[in-house]
């Protein structure tokens, strides 16, 4: 079995208004060197395969089907063995 | 003394103009809007949190709008015993800023949900309920983040300085499943501070004041609170 954790993340170029909203209630906290903000999404889930290749494609797949759009999102993803 | 209501107005607030005119055009109150970067409370005798998506309500619900500059001042006022009711959006602004305990989670069902409720008045010791003859209100509610959630400590003191105000409940008065809208705690609709003076509930009673709409049971509470101060 594996345990997946993936991040979405919109693409850099691409307008973030939460991330922006946000950044504004920095601004309001007084946090002025805080720049740049941006939010993205941290998935975590369990694959049941012993087979990491099967586990790594499964992921990828589900990762660029249906947990990010792959017009405006980027994703990273970590595989790791668990018992 | 007529009481003036001072109205907020957060980026995505969208019940705003609702408070105003039912305050000011149906029942006749003095009624301003109040922006959100301003400070001053321009002698408001009641604050109104409405309604909305403050900030697009990114993040949390309300976690942003509370840093908003006029936040400051309304804390201030509410500390001071100064009358604030948050409504919907309001209410979890209030929950945010710590004016009142709990959190807010999303509905049970995962669906944003719009319908008239029945609400139980659990207390009329207090300026919000106080003139209000009937037990039962039928208002409407309309929210994607009304499941309210405290611990049992918390609770329990809710409950044992009765600042729990309403509990969804079924036409006839029951407190049961069916009448929970959203999954929330206890049924609970809406709840006070320790002292009173400040108030928030799901439902939004600025949507039922004018007659020409059907309901006017909204009115009551904005009533009650007005008799407060004409008293």
């Amino acid at each position: 079995m594996f345990k997946a954790t993936v991040i979405v993340k919109r693409r850099q170029k691409i307008l973030d208004p939460q991330g922006k909203a946000v950044e504004q209630g920095a601004k309001l906290l007084g946090f002025n060197n805080v720049k740049q903000t941006r939010i993205g999404k941290y998935i975590e889930f369990f694959v049941d395969t012993s087979d990491k290749i099967l586990a790594e494609n499964e992921v990828r797949e589900y990762c660029e089907k249906l947990l990010s759009n792959p017009i405006m999102e980027d994703f990273d993803y970590a595989l790791e063995e668990v018992k | 003394m007529k009481p003036k209501f001072g109205v907020v107005v957060f980026p995505g607030s969208n019940c705003d103009h609702d408070a105003y005119y039912s305050l000011k055009k149906v029942l006749g109150y003095k009624a301003e809007f109040l922006w959100h970067k301003e400070k001053e409370l321009k002698e408001s005798n009641i604050i109104i949190l409405p309604g909305g998506f403050s900030y697009g309500d990114y993040l949390r619900t309300g976690a942003i709008a509370r840093f908003s500059p006029i936040m400051d001042s309304v804390y201030k006022f509410a500390e001071n015993g100064g009358v604030v009711i948050g409504i919907c959006n309001g209410f979890q602004i209030l929950l945010e800023i710590g004016l009142l305990p709990g959190i807010m989670m999303k509905n049970e069902s995962l669906k944003f949900v719009c319908k008239d409720v029945y609400l139980n008045i659990e207390n009329k010791e207090n300026i919000f309920t106080k003139s209000i003859k009937q037990n039962i209100l039928k208002i409407p509610i309309a929210h994607g983040d009304g499941n309210y959630f405290t611990d049992e400590k918390t609770l329990k003191e809710l409950e044992s300085n009765d600042q729990i105000l309403f509990r969804y409940v079924s036409s006839n008065g029951k407190v049961n499943l069916e009448s929970n809208p959203n999954g929330s705690f206890m049924n609970i609709a809406g709840i006070m501070n320790k002292k009173k003076n400040v108030m928030g509930l799901m439902p939004h009673p600025e949507r039922c004041c004018n007659p020409l709409l059907g309901d006017t049971d909204g009115s009551l509470i904005f009533r009650s609170v007005a008799q407060h101060f004409l008293n």
